[in-house]
């Protein structure tokens, strides 16, 4: 073999090499990605069934329900237009609160009821998760355009 | 006084840094030499007025000037004098002003450390760095002083961010800026270089020290960012691919590409254009990173509308740098031909494998952090992307690159002839093997399909960087600097990897519901919780518990964690408890009261999980090590010793 064509070789190599890795991420990307949703679209079907997915919105007030020395905790995600109720078992980050934003992950359950094995809360008091502040916004504006049309 | 006194030194500084980058660029270029000889004291004046700004600042700090308006929003008088310095750095406009401390450091670094440098070329490194500090100074003035009055002043403080209180992660963002702005400093060489249309071994040899020492400090900022990150959130993990921390990691990685890079520049005279390239897209991550994770791009998308002028400035600086580094690229890298060649199985062909795969683990980081944002923007969904898409990916690129690194480092430079190394290599491997199994299968005796291959790699990775130094010692040569800093850092990588597999093959988590008295077995150890009592601090109060581990009957340690209010903000943060034992990193994070007596707590065991940070330590130091290598310092080097050069050039 010539240096050029060695050359050649190790050039093919690399190519055929990221293009393998390439094609994995993007296999990995469609499969691990977790998609957002927030209670209306929930309501409304939107969310396929079985799926993992990550559910934003507002802890309602007065909502957050607990057998008295059970991990097993019970409060309703709103945007002020549906609610999703959910339930988690575990130790809830210190940042959750009625009345705050929250992101739940999990899955939702024949009930209705989404299950979640995940409850985030970002390490920033100002922080309310993009997602959730636009679709509050969004949620919100339609609440009040509605009753005037 | 102070306040507007400060805000001056950063105009002087602005106009000092315009100085410098106006003479240091255009003195070589049209060769005259007394704009050249004013590049230095611009400099030195520069750095002298950044730093009198920042002191203005840490004055209004300590005084409790609340009539500043950056003062006010990040400090209260009730803040510990320690933690009333570090929010100097404690939100957005502050933490600008010390990227430009630390980038008036590595310049003044730069000034003393050229002195040997060729005059035309010193002149061209620092103009480079002027026209960067020119743009952070220009962008903290017109969108983000930190000077700003308040009127009228605010009685008291909003108080630093509690989850800011913290040694950790008070030091954390120096350390981490300071590797992120050190980049600069080889962004700044291969930026002179193209403008002076040369690139040879000398070339690499000045700049290899300053990548190396901004390796380590970007090393250490990233391990101290994932400590703080396992024991102030509360939640136990030590990485979470969050965007944050993300936007760290990809100049890490593809600074790693550069430093290897750059050894084949040095060593051969090969992949210069490529090495080039590398710096400069080191040097755009660092800065993406530091005005993604500032600006509020990445977590939320909001902040770009909150203040426009700020993310328009901080796009158009970003486009200005960038475009233009990388159109002097277009334009003179096909100057720079590399003239050597290498056989396959050569050590050059081992560091274009490191770099390729280097590059695609950052490939697949930035995809998974920029995906959300692009989705959004395409109106795709809000998507989040997490650790089941980021661990196989960069699996997929670390576990070949750990392979490689175990038969590279026995391979000669040129030649690709691995037979004169097969015996170490099979010897290495060999034992590495037994040892792999030993402690998978002895010490835990289980494990998932990926863990004793991890644990082979890990310390088969040792065993191979240690096989030159010792052959070398052996034969009573001397083990250069650079060499024992390479051994260093590689045994700190096989560490990181042998910590990484054990961690993620055998951690137990357990949230549970306890009332005072009561017990629970995680692991071979016994929890007891002993109750929780009322605690107060100097600017918050709280709750802590006590909870008892013993392990087969014999106690282990008390853990205390806590749950805190702060006064100020009310916010709520938890104080976990963690201890080590026997390996076993023993995680303990007080949840809430559930009722009915009981508490919930989170309990967590990680073997070796402190390895990962020791390991990165490791690392950092070996960077340290070479860095201080003395053939960089005096390195009065002509052509002639590039043995690459006048080798392939008879080829």
């Amino acid at each position: 073999m010539t240096p050029r064509q060695r050359r050649l070789g190790l050039v093919i190599g690399i190519v055929v090499g990221v293009s393998i890795a390439g094609a994995l991420a993007l296999s990995a990307f469609r499969n691990n990605v977790t998609f957002f949703f927030d209670p209306s679209q929930v309501v409304a079907g939107q969310v396929p069934a079985g799926e993992r997915f990550r559910l934003g919105g507002m802890v309602t007030k007065g909502s957050v329900q607990r057998a008295p020395g059970s991990l097993e905790l019970h409060f309703v995600v709103t945007d002020f237009a549906h609610d999703v109720p959910v339930s988690y078992s575990g130790v809830l980050p210190d940042l959750f609160r009625e009345g705050a934003g929250v992101v739940a992950q999990g899955r939702l359950r024949s009930d209705g009821t989404f299950v979640a094995d995940e409850v985030l809360a970002k390490h920033d008091e100002k922080y309310m998760p993009p997602a959730v502040a636009k679709s509050l916004k969004r949620r919100h504006g339609e609440a009040r355009s509605e009753p005037g049309s | 006084m102070l306040p507007e006194l400060g805000q001056f030194a950063l105009i002087l500084a602005l106009l000092l840094a315009g100085m410098q980058a106006f003479f240091g660029i255009a003195g070589p270029l049209l060769g005259r030499d007394r704009w050249i000889a004013a590049v230095t004291p611009a400099v030195a004046g520069q750095s002298v007025m950044v730093a009198l700004a920042v002191g203005c600042l840490i004055a209004s700090f300590v005084s409790n000037d609340f009539s500043v308006s950056y003062v006010a929003g990040n400090s209260n008088s009730a803040l510990p004098l320690f933690y009333r310095v570090a929010a100097l750095w404690g939100a957005h406009e502050g933490s600008l002003l010390l990227w430009i401390l630390l980038l008036a450091a590595w310049t003044v670094a730069v000034a003393i450390g050229s002195a040997r440098l060729p005059p035309r070329f010193a002149a061209r490194v620092l103009g480079v760095l002027g026209v960067v500090s020119f743009g952070f100074l220009l962008f903290t003035l017109a969108t983000s002083n930190p000077f700003a009055r308040l009127d009228p002043p605010m009685p008291d403080g909003r108080d630093l961010n509690p989850i800011l209180q913290d040694p950790a992660l008070a030091i954390h963002p120096p350390i981490l800026y300071t590797g992120y702005v050190g980049f600069a400093v080889a962004f700044a060489f291969a930026c002179a270089a193209m403008l002076e249309g040369r690139l040879d071994a000398t070339w690499a040899r000045w700049t290899r020290p300053w990548t190396t020492a901004a390796w380590a400090f970007l090393t250490c900022g990233i391990a101290l960012g994932s400590f703080w990150a396992y024991y102030e959130l509360g939640w136990g993990g030590f990485w979470f691919w969050d965007p944050v921390e993300n936007a760290s990691f990809m100049p890490w990685l593809v600074g790693t590409a550069l430093v290897h890079s750059l050894a084949v520049t040095e060593k051969r005279g090969l992949f210069k254009s490529w090495t080039l390239l590398l710096a400069i897209l080191t040097f755009s991550l660092s800065m993406l990173g530091t005005f993604l994770v500032r600006s509020g791009v990445l977590v939320s998308v909001h902040s770009f509308a909150a203040d426009p002028a700020r993310g328009i400035f901080i796009l158009a600086f970003l486009v200005i740098m960038i475009g233009g580094a990388l159109t002097l690229y277009a334009w003179r890298a096909p100057l720079l031909k590399s003239s050597a060649g290498f056989e396959l199985g050569a050590r050059e062909s081992f560091l274009l494998f490191n770099n390729v795969l280097l590059i695609t683990a950052a490939t697949t980081v930035f995809a998974g952090t920029m995906a959300p944002l692009i989705s959004d923007a395409l109106k795709l969904g809000t998507v989040s992307v997490g650790p089941p898409y980021f661990n196989p990916t960069f699996l997929l690129s670390m576990l070949p690159l750990a392979a490689l690194l175990s038969v590279g480092i026995h391979s000669n430079w040129k030649r690709g002839r691995l037979k004169d190394s097969q015996r170490m290599l099979l010897i290495t491997l060999l034992a590495a093997a037994v040892l792999a199994c030993a402690l998978v299968y002895g010490i835990y005796q289980h494990g998932l399909v990926l863990t004793p291959v991890g644990a082979l790699l890990g310390i088969w990775i040792i065993l191979s960087s240690f096989v030159e130094p010792l052959s070398r010692w052996r034969r009573g040569l001397r083990v250069p600097r650079g060499m024992l800093g390479m051994t260093i850092a590689h045994s700190g990588l096989g560490v990181l990897v042998i910590a990484l597999t054990t961690v993620q093959s055998f951690t137990l988590e357990h949230d549970v519901a306890l009332a005072p008295g009561a017990t629970t077995t995680v692991g071979s150890y016994l929890f007891r919780f002993d109750g929780v009592q009322a605690i107060e601090g100097p600017n918050y109060d709280g709750i802590g518990a006590t909870v008892t581990v013993t392990r087969g009957g014999a106690p282990v340690a008390v853990f205390k964690p806590q749950k805190r209010q702060y006064w100020v903000q009310h916010q709520l943060t938890s104080e976990t408890a963690i201890r080590m034992d026997h390996g076993n990193n023993i995680f303990v994070a007080l949840g809430e009261d559930l009722g009915a007596g009981r508490w919930s707590l989170r309990v967590q065991i990680r073997p070796l999980v402190s390895f990962i940070w020791l390991a990165a330590l490791i690392m950092a130091i070996g960077g340290a090590v070479a860095a201080s290598d003395r053939r960089y310092r005096n390195s009065k080097v002509t052509e002639a010793a590039v043995p690459g050069a006048a080798a392939g050039s008879a080829a």
